[in-house]
């Protein structure tokens, strides 16, 4: 699954989404969740309304929404793939498989390439340390990658 | 509470159960470095400079943050310790901007006295300076993140003492820095400008603007007629900055040494308080007797008035029209005594003396140019104003004390304590009940309005007609306030509001430190100066009673209504 | 249940997934279908066998024979072998790595040095049948709580049981109980971390991808013992097989009305809710996760207070690690008595592996506590790949301790590792053969901390990033010896002075590798040179082509 990033924010769609869970202690989380899910990323003027909704600060739910690497408050490119770089990958390999899929994309973590594409993070383990090296793209894990086997797996999104 | 016996460092101490380490160990003589405590805050424990040993602990605790129990055995001053807090201290360091002598809060700093006291000379970790963009958006504060070290002392004020939440930490692990959200300009947020979070801050990661450069050129400016207002506030905080203790008055000498500095005239917004209270407590009678939005809510805080027009719009009717005693200085200055005097008003610059960050704020508002000019030109903090004596050699504590220049520097008592929280509210009763009742108020007093108390309520008779009043100092306390009205609770007729806690001896421009203890001692010293004075209410001031013959004519008069009044604007609640 | 003359279990946790088991399901099902067998061989999605390297696995019940590597063309040979003319499909058949004779599931070097408790149901049943789940005996320790004993009896018998926390402190599970059914308040929450982001740890997705019931069934009889009517599981956002899996558990549980209102007719009333994180390592630290289920930065709190009396949103709540709460409906329904006949005195039971790295059989083991490192690596994980040297062993994720070979015969508990300066910690086992470097690996953990800290706290919001930093030198050649006595006192001002135990765990694995392996860095300090040649800006040419590690 692709995220589509949308350009202008539909504000009455997120306060229909706060409203669905407003009544939940600790909205927070799934509200944020559920808001990247329909546009993509966290934007100022959707939070904003997440902000009022929910009776919090703005910074606080800016300050939330940062915290945690799955959310972004910035557009991130259509394909998120994120290499996981922790003990059990790095043991396996994942060293050659984050240098080809570098020299695969032209960017380096935290960027996104030119096209809008793809946007390379690194992450810390994905929890399927049973098949390292393991790369994630969006919401599918692919595992025991080699520097070969890896640029196939991007092949396959562009 | 029953009590807890606790060893520290060998010596046997008796604290209440529930007490810190840290609180023990002051009972027990003996100091413990902090940083991210704050006597008047909730602990955070998160700057871990203040680690002890606990026996049987497999690690060292926070003392700010761990509590006592029965037969508990610290030490705070052993190797392990002694290493910790160096090693925290110089992580904090390597990472900090090498500023000092250029920083607002040199000498003046948390982060660089403990450096001192706990003996650091070299910092073992390289130089990764944060080399973060400084904010200078708004007139009020400039911020400097790199110099932030993320003790989260300023979010705490921001969003429990004042309600606000401009300020919160954002991002992770050492990327961690304590911004807006989206990391916007402070001028695009929902910041009311207060400056409490100056005062929080242990460093100089927040300060006011600093605008004396502006006011050095005027006084040196041949051309220009400079005239300076003192705000209510200063006279009792000013001389902390000579290094007085906290809670002397130094009115007299206050006014020396600005006549020092080269001013042309030495004024007082105490004059104009008076005025204000004219004005606000006409606006006030005439709202009661022609059915009027109430209750009527105090306009004289600008911290207040940038949180209500983003919190509360919908409550701007019931805000006074009237400006601020400064601003309505500023007016005056340059029509009324321009043309007093036969001074050309272009050439009139005024400058204002103020507790107040936020007073920056109002003085570059638009609307803030009813004298044809922009009314007030610069306005300075106490603390800028202790800079400057300090930069001309103004031994401060060794002036004669003098008196004010004539006619706006007469004023009362009524006006003197417009600087404490209540003080605006018991002025206006002093003035209220005479004027509706026609008769001598016997006790001047209003206790019930005064002191550090969230929100103080009372009920006046006036001659029959009950009024109900309260008080609100601190932004946080002022929305739960608010929020009791807009539920239609309260039955309230007049409300005060302060934005800063204390009132304005305890505002965002004030001298470094002011915890709510010291704010305590400044609102005795302002309670004095109100009984020192000859004259204790508003209504009686000579200067005020000549001011509506020669110039205004009536209170709410056509006039004063150009002058004296103003208007609001809605801003975003997010 | 209808009857089956054999029944076909094909591994649908994630490894196996990511391998391909969901083709190799369908087209049995058609194969099946097609061959008229579908009324005579069930198949069945299981969790994992714990084999993940070899997978996809299947297995066919009743000879309990399994089948590795297996790809969807594989399936028509299966079907006409063994279902339809009763013989193993030989070249399938798991081999043990020294090849030997072919085998069937209880004789297999990988599983009989198993004992499963926590994963008794786990690739033997249909994780999606609550059925299955009760036809094994499920829900009857729910029962038999509800029914036969009080609240009190059932802290007694844990608190008997002698369970510790499986989360990676060690905490005695019945005490903690204890103190949550003591607390005051009517208000109390029992929670379920299924957080898991240590790496190398995958076992709480395992368990929950393939015996959901079992948790909800341990976190109910929790909630009957302290007192909560309302559970969470707070599991990580990458888990999205768990996530459906466990809501799919939920939703059976409930009609069948062993959650909600007056379970079993007992007055207990309890449900769960699952919450979903978003991507912070920091949040399985219990105090963290309340936070983030709250809606805060994922930040730990200052304790005291504890958990089970200030807890989420201040109530006091019992917080459990997956296993551990896998492992509660078996000492309900057989006995603490039963239940110390495993393990160790001071740590019984089993405990739940997952081995990463250098190893023959990456995947996911459970063994009695106290077993030697030794027999964990080279009996049950089949040794080290193509006969390498071995290294060193990491036991309890990336903050525990990197043990050298002179330690192999270490008895795996809380206590024993935790005399060698390791930790049991979650259960993770990294092993590194003899062609890595030693300070690169630690490296690579330090990078880990400094990425996961949360900030909250100076010594480890900037001591995470020295820790990098100075390994990082080190690895390039640019440390000097001063370094290394800057990295002393950063490690132990860390240890010592951190909020949390993410701060005071984090110099761990470098320092137990500096430990036991002096000669390594000093190779790298003074030397200049990486033994392995794997530091690439110290590796010469020659070096690095040989040990196959050059860039
Ligand atoms: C940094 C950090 C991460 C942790 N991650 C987890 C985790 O992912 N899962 C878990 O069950 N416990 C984790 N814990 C331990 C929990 O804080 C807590 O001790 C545990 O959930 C208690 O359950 P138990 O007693 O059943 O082990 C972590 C602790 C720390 C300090
Ligand atoms: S904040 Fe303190 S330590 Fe930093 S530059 Fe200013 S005076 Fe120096
Ligand atoms: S304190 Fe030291 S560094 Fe600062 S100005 Fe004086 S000599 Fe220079
Ligand atoms: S000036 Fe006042 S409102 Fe603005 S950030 Fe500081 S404390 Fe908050
Ligand atoms: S700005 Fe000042 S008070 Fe706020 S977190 Fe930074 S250092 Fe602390
Ligand atoms: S309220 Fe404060 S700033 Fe305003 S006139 Fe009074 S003392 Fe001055
Ligand atoms: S209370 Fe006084 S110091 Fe504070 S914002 Fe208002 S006027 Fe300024
Ligand atoms: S030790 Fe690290 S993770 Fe724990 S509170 Fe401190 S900064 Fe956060
Ligand atoms: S270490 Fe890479 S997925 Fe766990
Ligand atoms: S003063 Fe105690 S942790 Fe900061
Ligand atoms: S996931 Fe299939 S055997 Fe582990």
């Amino acid at each position: 699954m692709a995220r589509e990033v949308k350009k202008a924010v539909d504000t009455a769609l997120v306060d229909k989404i706060v409203a669905k869970h407003r009544t939940r202690e600790g909205a927070l989380l799934p509200v944020l969740r559920e808001v990247q899910d329909s546009l993509g990323y966290l934007p100022q003027e959707a939070l904003e309304r997440v902000a009022l909704g929910l009776g919090l600060s703005l910074s606080r739910v800016y300050g939330v929404a940062t915290f945690y690497s799955l959310f972004y408050t910035r557009p991130k490119g259509r394909y998120m793939v994120r290499v996981c770089e922790s003990a059990p990958c790095h043991v396996q390999g994942a060293q050659e498989v984050i240098d080809a899929l570098i020299r695969e994309l032209g960017v380096s973590f935290g960027e996104t390439t030119p096209d809008g594409r793809f946007t390379l993070e690194k992450v810390s383990c994905l929890g399927v340390c049973g098949v390292a090296p393991a790369v994630m793209i969006e919401d599918r894990v692919y595992g025991n990658l080699t520097p070969e086997s890896v640029v196939a797996v991007i092949q396959e999104y562009r | 509470m029953s009590n807890v016996k606790l060893t520290i460092n060998g010596t046997q101490v008796e604290v209440p159960a529930g007490s810190t380490i840290l609180q023990a160990a002051e009972k027990a003589g003996v100091r413990i470095p902090t940083l991210c405590h704050h006597p008047d805050q909730d602990i955070k424990g998160v700057c871990r400079v203040c680690v002890v040993e606990v026996e049987k602990s497999r690690t060292l605790q926070a003392a700010c943050a761990f509590p006592v129990a029965e037969g508990m055995v610290v030490r705070t001053n052993t190797p392990a310790v002694r290493e910790a807090r160096k090693v925290i201290v110089e992580l904090m360091l390597s990472r900090h901007p090498q500023d000092c002598l250029g920083c607002a809060r040199n000498m003046k700093c948390e982060l660089q006295a403990l450096a001192q006291e706990l003996g650091i000379r070299d910092v073992r970790f390289s130089r990764r300076e944060k080399d973060l963009p400084r904010d200078t958006s708004t007139p009020s504060l400039v911020r400097d993140p790199s110099k932030c070290i993320v003790c989260r002392r300023c979010v705490y004020t921001c969003s429990e003492v004042q309600g606000v939440g401009a300020l919160f930490p954002a991002y992770r692990g050492h990327e961690a820095v304590v911004v807006p959200a989206y990391d916007n300009p402070m001028i695009d947020v929902v910041c009311s400008l207060c400056g409490q979070c100056v005062h929080a801050c242990p460093v100089g990661a927040i300060t006011e603007h600093d605008d004396t450069e502006e006011v050095w050129e005027a006084l040196a400016d041949p051309e220009k007629h400079v005239v300076v207002q003192t705000a209510p506030a200063i006279r009792a905080t000013l001389g902390e900055e000579a290094g007085l203790p906290a809670g002397t008055l130094v009115t007299g000498k206050m006014v020396a040494a600005l006549r020092r500095l080269g001013f042309d005239r030495v004024f007082d917004t105490d004059f104009t308080a008076d005025l204000t209270i004219m004005e606000e407590g006409s606006e006030l009678i005439h709202r009661l007797t022609t059915g009027g939005t109430l209750p009527l809510l105090t306009s004289c805080s600008p911290g207040w008035i940038k949180f209500i027009e983003h919190f509360f719009p919908e409550l701007l009717p019931n805000v006074s029209t009237c400006k601020s005693p400064q601003q309505m200085f500023g007016a005056l200055a340059k029509t009324y005594y321009a043309e007093k005097f036969g001074i050309d008003p272009a050439k009139v610059f005024v400058v204002s003396i103020m507790p107040c960050t936020a007073k920056k704020f109002e003085a570059a508002r638009p609307e803030m140019n009813s004298s044809g000019y922009r009314d007030v030109d610069v306005v300075l903090t106490s603390r800028e104003l202790g800079r400057m004596f300090r930069q001309a050699g103004i031994d401060f504590d060794r002036l004669e004390e003098e008196e004010f220049d004539k006619p706006l520097g007469l004023s009362t008592g009524a006006a003197a304590i417009f600087g404490a929280t209540g003080g605006v509210m018991e002025a206006a009763l002093r003035t209220a009940y005479e004027l509706v009742t026609k008769k001598e108020l016997e006790n001047l007093d209003f206790v019930e309005v005064r002191g550090m108390k969230a929100i103080k309520e009372a009920t006046i008779d006036l001659d029959g007609t009950k009024l109900n009043v309260a008080v609100a100092h601190g932004l946080a306390n002022a929305k739960e306030l608010m929020e009791r009205i807009s539920r239609g609770e309260g039955d309230y007729h007049f409300v005060e509001i302060m934005a800063c806690p204390g009132g304005c001896i305890g505002g965002g421009g004030q001298p470094i430190r002011t915890t709510n203890a010291v704010r305590e001692q400044r609102i005795d010293a302002i309670y004095r100066e109100d009984r020192r004075m000859p004259i204790r209410k508003s209504h009686e001031n000579p200067a005020i009673k000549q001011i509506y013959e020669d110039f205004l004519g009536e209170p709410l008069g056509e006039k004063s209504h150009h002058l004296l009044h103003t208007h609001y604007t809605p801003r975003k609640r997010v | 249940m209808s009857f089956y003359r054999a029944h076909v279990l094909v591994c649908a946790g994630t490894n196996c997934a990511l391998k391909g088991s969901q083709a190799v399901r369908e087209r049995l099902v058609s194969e099946l279908e097609g061959r008229g067998l579908g009324a005579e061989v069930k198949v069945v999605e299981t969790g994992c066998f714990g084999l993940c390297e070899e997978g996809p696995t299947v297995v066919v019940y009743p000879e309990g024979v399994l089948y590795c590597r297996v790809t969807p063309d594989d399936v028509p040979e299966l079907v006409e072998e063994h279902l339809l003319k009763g013989r193993r499909l030989e070249r399938l058949i798991y081999r043990q790595p020294v090849e030997k004779a072919v085998q069937t599931v209880p004789q297999m070097d990988f599983f009989r040095g198993q004992v499963r408790v926590v994963l008794r149901n786990c690739g033997v049943i249909d994780p999606e049948s609550i059925e299955e789940y009760i036809a094994q005996g499920g829900y009857q320790a729910l029962g038999k709580a509800l029914t036969e004993m009080t609240p009190a009896d059932v802290v007694a018998e844990l608190k008997a049981s002698g369970l510790r926390g499986r989360g990676g402190a060690g905490f005695p599970t019945g005490l903690k109980w204890e103190f949550a059914a003591r607390a005051k308040g009517d208000v109390k929450y029992v929670v379920c971390n299924a957080d898991e982001g240590e790496p190398g740890t995958f076992k709480d997705r395992l368990i929950l991808e393939g015996d959901p019931h079992s948790v909800i069934e341990g976190m109910t009889i929790a909630a009957y013992a302290v007192g909560a009517k309302k559970g969470y599981v707070y599991i990580r956002g990458e888990y999205a097989l768990s996530i459906e899996r466990l809501e799919t558990a939920l939703k059976q549980a409930r009609k069948m009305g062993l959650l909600g209102r007056d379970i079993f007719g007992s007055g207990l009333e309890f449900d769960i809710e699952v919450r979903v994180g978003a991507g912070a390592y920091v949040c399985g630290e219990e105090t963290a996760l309340f936070e983030s289920l709250e809606g805060g930065r994922g930040e730990p709190r200052l304790k005291p207070p504890y958990p089970t009396d200030v807890g989420l949103f201040g109530k006091p709540t019992v917080i459990n690690n997956v296993e551990t709460l896998a492992n509660v409906a078996p000492i309900i329904s057989h006995g603490a008595k039963w239940y110390r006949t495993l393990g160790t005195e001071g740590s019984p039971g089993t405990k739940v592996f997952t081995l990463t790295g250098d190893i023959v059989n990456e995947g996911l083991i459970e063994v009695p506590m106290g077993i030697t490192l030794r027999e964990v690596i080279y009996g049950i994980g089949g040794g080290i790949p193509e006969g390498r040297g071995f290294k060193m062993a990491q036991t309890g994720g990336t903050s525990g301790g990197c043990l050298p070979a002179e330690l192999l015969d270490v008895p795996m508990d809380y206590d024993e590792l935790a005399k060698v300066g390791s930790a049991l910690g979650s259960g993770a086992l990294l092993i590194m053969d003899d062609t890595h470097c030693i300070v690169d690996i630690a490296r690579v953990f330090s990078r880990f901390f400094e990425h996961e800290s949360c900030g909250k706290c100076v010594p480890c919001r900037e001591g995470t990033m020295r820790l990098h930093e100075i390994m990082t030198r080190i690895t390039t050649g640019e440390a000097t010896p001063k370094d290394i006595e800057n990295l002393e006192a950063l490690a132990r001002t860390m240890a010592a002075a951190c909020l949390c135990p993410l701060g005071q765990a984090a110099p761990v694995p470098v320092m137990t590798t500096f430990k036991y392996f002096r000669e390594e860095y000093d190779a790298h300090i003074k030397e200049k040179r990486c033994p392995t040649g794997t530091c690439r800006a110290l590796a010469s040419p020659a070096v690095s082509l040989a040990a196959g590690k050059g860039v």
